[in-house]
C-alpha cells in the first residue's frame, strides 16, 4: 500500500519529549546484516525532521529522534522504498522491561564474578599458606568476607527475590534454598571469622551465585529470543487499512475500525475484519479461512471473515465486527483454550526441583538433628547442616537445562528452525504422533499448469497474453507457465466469469467454463480458453506437492511416529497429495473446529500429537496440539501460535528438529543424574563433616563444567 | 603488603564500575547490531576491500 498518496493518521504512534523532540519506533523486519544497517540508517536519517535514526539488530527496533517535521508515514513508505517491512510500534514497556531485566542479570553477573575471583584470590592464599601467621590468616579472612558479602548479596537478588514472592504465596522452588544456601553461608563464615576458626565458605558462596546467574542468564538470552519473534509476528497484525469516510480516504490501524465503516480492498489485500461485501461481488482467495485452494465468487452482501483475500476486482466492505470479535478471535478463545493446557505441562527442571527441595530440607535438618543427638556441640552440628546445603547447591542442577537448550537451539536456528520456547523442545521429544496440515504446508500451496505438454505453444501464448492482464490466481499461474511475454491490447474482466478481448476470429475469451460455453466437469482449478469458434481449450491447474514431504514423511515413519494428513480441501486434491506423501490416514473437508476436535480426541487418548500447519484454519489445532511447527511462509497467526517456525521453504529441517529434541532430552537426562550422583557423593561426606570449603568450591566448579561440557556435545564439532 | 592488597582491590572496583557503567548506558543491548557496525565506516558504508565486497 503506497502509504505517501494518501494522508495517514498515524499520530498516536509519536511521542514527545520534554526537550521539545519527537520519537517514533518502528519494527523492521528483514535487516540482519551490516549492509541492512547502514542502508536503513542512512536512508531514514536523510529524511526531512528527523534528527537521528538508529536501527537494533537484535531486536529489530528502528528508533528515531526528530522535530516536529517528523512524519510517521514518510519514514515507513522510505523503509518499504528501501526494500524493507516496517510498522509502527507502540512505545510499549514490554521491550525496556526486558532490556531492564537483561542489564539486571548482567550487572549481578559481573559483581558476581569479580567477587569470585577476589575472593578466591583471599581464601587460596590461606588453604596453601601452610605457614601463614595467625595474625594475616584472620586479615585474608576479613579481607575475603568484605568482598564476598557485598558481592553476594548484590548479585544474589535474583535469587532473594523469587524465592520471597513464592514463599509469600506459601510455594517453593528451586531459589528457596538457593537463597537459604546463601545467606546461611555467609552468615556461618562471619560467625567462623569472629570466632577464628577456618571453617569458612565465602569464596563458595559467592561462586555458587555466579555459577547460578551463568545459568540464569543464559535462559535470559534464550527467552528474550523468543519474545522478540513473539514481538515481531505481533505488531506484524497491526495491519493498516483504507477507510472511506465522507468521500475520503484515510489510513487507519485496523484496531481503531468500528462496525459500520467502510474499508476499501483492493485485489491482493487480506480483510482483517469479518465484513459484508458492500457495493458489488467479488472472487475471494478463502485458502486461509477454510483451506480451499481455488478462489470462489462471493455476491454484494455476502459475510466475509477475516482471512479472506481479495483476488477479484476492488471493494467495498462494511466491517460488521471490530478486529477482536472477528474470525480471529473466534480463533483466538481456541488458541487460549490451547495454552492453559500447556501451561499445565511440567517442565523436566520443575519436576527435578521439586522433588529436590525437599530432599536438601530435609537431610540438612536431619544432619543438625544427628550431630546434636551424637553429642556435639551446636555450632559443630550447624556447621555440618550448613556444608550439606551448601554442597548439594543445585548449581550443576540449574545449568542442566539452560545449558543443553542453548545448545540445541543455537544448533537449530542454524538449521533455520526458530525455537520458540525451551519446553517446546522437551514436548516435542515426547511425540508419538504427527497431523499435516495440506495447502501450503505439504503442498508448495502455489498452482502449477498441468497439461502443458497438450497445449499447443500458440494457443499457451495467446491465452497468456490475456492471462497477463489480470491479478487473479489461475490467471497469474497460467501467466507464469508461459512466462514473460506482451499483453494483449482491449482486455475486459469480467468478475466470476473471465477476461474478454476482441480479436481476428471475433473475440477471444479466457476463464469458466461457462465463460467459454463448455460444460463445466467440476474441477474448480482450471480455465478454459476460446478464440472466436475455435474449439475451446482447456487448462488444468494442480497444487504441487513439495520435493521433500515424501522423504520427509518416510523418515517419521521410520521414526515411529504416525502420519496424519487433515485439510479443509475437497477429498480428490487430498487423496492425490496423501497418495504422493505416502499418508495413508487423511481426512479431507475439515473445517477449523473439526481441526481441533480432531486433536483433542488424539490428547484424550493419551496420544502426543504434533501439529504442522500454516494458514489461518491450522491455528486452533496449532495451539491445542501437544507441540506444534509453521512453515516459514505460514500466515502470521500460524507462526505466532506455533511452538517453532521453519526459517527457510522447506519441510527438512523438522526431521532434524525431531532428532534434535530427542538427543536434548536425553543430555538434559544425563545431567540430572551427573548431578545426583555427585549429590550422592558429597552428601554423606558433608554429613560426616569431612568437606573442606576447598573441597566444597572445587567439587561445585567441577561438576558444573561436567554439565556444560556434556550439553556442548549437542553443537556438531566443526574443524576450524 | 597492605599496600598491595588495598591496590590490587582497588584496580578491581574501577575496573567493575567501568564495566557496570558500560552495561547500564546499554553498550550491551544489542550484540548483534555492535558485530555488524564493525564493518561501517565513518560515512556509513561499507568500505569495499581489494576484492569488493
Amino acid at each position: 500500500m503506497n502509504l505517501a498518496a494518501t494522508s495517514a493518521d498515524l499520530s498516536r504512534f509519536l511521542s514527545r519529549r520534554p526537550d521539545g523532540t519527537v520519537t517514533f519506533d518502528a519494527l523492521v523486519k528483514g535487516a540482519h546484516c551490516a549492509g541492512c544497517l547502514a542502508k536503513i540508517e542512512r536512508g531514514v536519517a536523510a529524511l526531512p525532521g528527523v534528527a537521528s535514526a538508529r536501527l537494533n539488530l537484535s531486536t529489530g527496533k528502528l528508533a528515531v529522534v526528530g522535530g516536529t517535521g517528523l512524519r510517521p508515514d514518510g519514514i515507513l513508505q522510505r523503509l518499504h522504498d528501501l526494500g524493507y517491512e516496517g510498522v509502527p510500534f507502540e512505545a510499549g514497556a514490554s521491550l525496556d522491561e526486558d532490556a531492564r531485566e537483561g542489564r539486571f542479570l548482567l550487572h549481578c553477573l559481573v559483581v558476581a564474578a569479580f567477587g569470585t575471583v577476589f575472593t578466591m584470590g583471599l581464601t587460596d592464599a590461606i588453604w596453601y599458606g601452610g605457614d601463614m601467621d595467625a595474625g594475616l590468616r584472620r586479615l585474608f579472612f576479613w579481607l575475603a568476607a568484605s568482598v564476598s558479602v557485598p558481592a553476594t548479596l548484590y548479585s544474589g537478588q535474583p535469587f532473594f527475590l523469587s524465592a520471597w514472592k513464592v514463599l509469600k504465596q506459601h510455594r517453593t522452588n528451586m531459589d528457596v534454598p538457593i537463597s537459604a544456601a546463601l545467606i546461611l553461608s555467609l552468615g556461618l563464615s562471619l560467625w567462623q571469622t569472629a570466632q577464628g576458626t577456618g571453617q569458612v565458605y565465602f569464596d563458595a558462596a559467592v561462586m555458587l551465585s555466579f555459577l547460578l546467574l551463568a545459568g540464569r542468564y543464559l535462559d535470559f538470552l534464550l527467552r528474550n529470543k523468543a519474545r522478540g519473534a513473539a514481538r515481531h509476528l505481533l505488531a506484524m497484525q497491526s495491519v493498516l487499512v483504507r477507510r472511506q469516510a465522507a468521500g475520503e480516504l484515510q489510513i487507519v490501524a485496523a484496531a481503531d475500525l468500528n462496525p459500520g465503516d467502510h474499508i476499501l480492498l483492493t485485489s491482493g489485500e487480506r480483510t482483517p475484519v469479518d465484513g459484508v461485501l458492500d457495493d458489488r461481488g467479488t472472487e475471494l482467495d478463502l485458502s486461509l479461512v477454510t483451506g480451499e485452494s481455488v478462489p470462489v465468487l462471493r455476491a454484494a452482501g455476502t459475510a466475509v471473515s477475516a482471512g479472506s483475500i481479495v483476488t477479484g476486482a476492488p471493494v467495498l466492505l462494511r466491517v460488521t465486527a471490530r478486529v477482536e470479535n472477528s474470525l480471529v478471535a473466534d480463533l483466538a478463545r481456541l488458541l487460549e483454550a490451547g495454552r492453559q493446557g500447556k501451561s499445565l505441562y511440567v517442565t523436566l527442571a520443575d519436576r527435578a526441583a521439586r522433588a529436590y527441595v525437599p530432599f536438601v530440607a530435609v537431610t540438612a535438618l536431619a544432619v543438625l538433628a544427628g550431630w546434636l543427638w551424637a553429642g556435639a556441640d551446636f555450632a559443630q552440628a550447624l556447621t555440618n547442616a550448613v556444608t550439606v546445603l551448601i554442597v548439594t547447591c543445585p548449581c550443576a542442577l540449574g545449568l542442566a537445562v539452560p545449558a543443553v537448550q542453548v545448545a540445541a537451539t543455537g544448533r537449530l536456528f542454524r538449521d533455520g528452525i526458530f525455537v520458540k520456547s525451551g519446553d517446546a523442545l522437551e514436548r516435542l521429544a515426547e511425540i508419538d504422533h504427527a497431523v499435516f496440515d495440506k495447502t501450503g504446508t505439504l503442498t508448495l500451496g502455489k498452482l502449477v499448469l498441468e497439461n502443458r505438454d497438450d497445449i499447443a505453444p500458440a494457443i499457451l501464448e495467446q491465452a497468456a497474453g490475456l492471462a497477463r492482464a489480470s491479478s487473479h490466481p489461475l490467471a497469474r499461474a497460467l501467466a507464469a507457465a508461459a512466462g514473460e511475454g506482451p499483453v494483449t491490447a482491449a482486455v475486459t474482466e469480467i468478475v466470476g466469469c473471465g477476461l474478454e478481448a476482441p480479436s481476428q476470429a471475433g473475440t477471444q475469451r479466457l476463464g469458466n467454463a461457462a465463460w467459454c460455453n463448455v460444460p463445466d466437469d467440476g474441477n474448480g482449478a482450471s480455465l478454459w480458453f476460446r478464440d472466436g469458434v475455435a474449439a475451446p481449450v482447456h487448462f488444468i491447474f494442480r497444487d504441487q506437492i513439495r520435493p521433500e514431504s515424501r522423504q520427509m514423511v518416510a523418515d517419521l515413519h521410520r521414526r515411529g511416529i504416525v502420519v496424519e494428513m487433515l485439510t479443509g480441501d475437497r477429498s480428490i486434491p487430498a487423496g492425490e497429495i496423501a497418495g504422493q506423501a505416502g499418508i495413508s490416514l487423511w481426512c479431507a473437508t475439515v473445517g477449523p473446529k473439526e481441526k481441533a476436535d480432531r486433536l483433542r480426541a488424539l490428547a484424550a487418548r493419551g496420544q502426543r500429537v504434533l501439529m504442522v500447519g500454516d494458514g489461518i484454519n491450522d491455528a486452533g489445532a496449532l495451539a491445542l496440539a501437544h507441540v506444534s511447527i509453521a512453515p516459514g511462509t505460514a500466515t502470521d497467526i500460524s507462526q505466532r501460535t506455533a511452538d517453532m517456525v521453519l526459517r527457510g521453504s522447506t519441510l527438512s529441517p523438522l526431521v532434524e528438529a525431531l532428532d534434535v529434541a530427542r538427543k536434548a532430552r536425553r543430555l538434559v537426562i544425563q545431567n540430572f543424574v551427573l548431578a545426583a550422583l555427585y549429590n550422592a557423593a558429597a552428601v554423606p561426606l558433608a554429613a560426616l563433616g569431612l568437606v573442606t570449603p576447598l573441597v566444597a568450591a572445587a567439587a561445585m566448579a567441577s561438576s558444573s563444567l561436567l554439565v556444560t561440557l556434556n550439553a556442548l556435545r549437542l553443537v556438531p564439532w566443526r574443524a576450524p | 603488603m597492605a599496600l598491595i592488597i588495598a591496590a590490587a582491590l582497588a584496580m578491581g572496583l574501577a575496573g567493575l564500575g567501568v564495566l557496570l557503567w558500560a552495561i547500564t548506558s546499554g553498550q550491551y543491548d544489542d550484540l548483534d547490531g555492535a558485530a555488524a557496525r564493525i564493518l561501517l565506516d565513518e560515512s556509513g558504508h561499507i568500505p569495499e576491500g581489494p576484492g569488493g565486497v
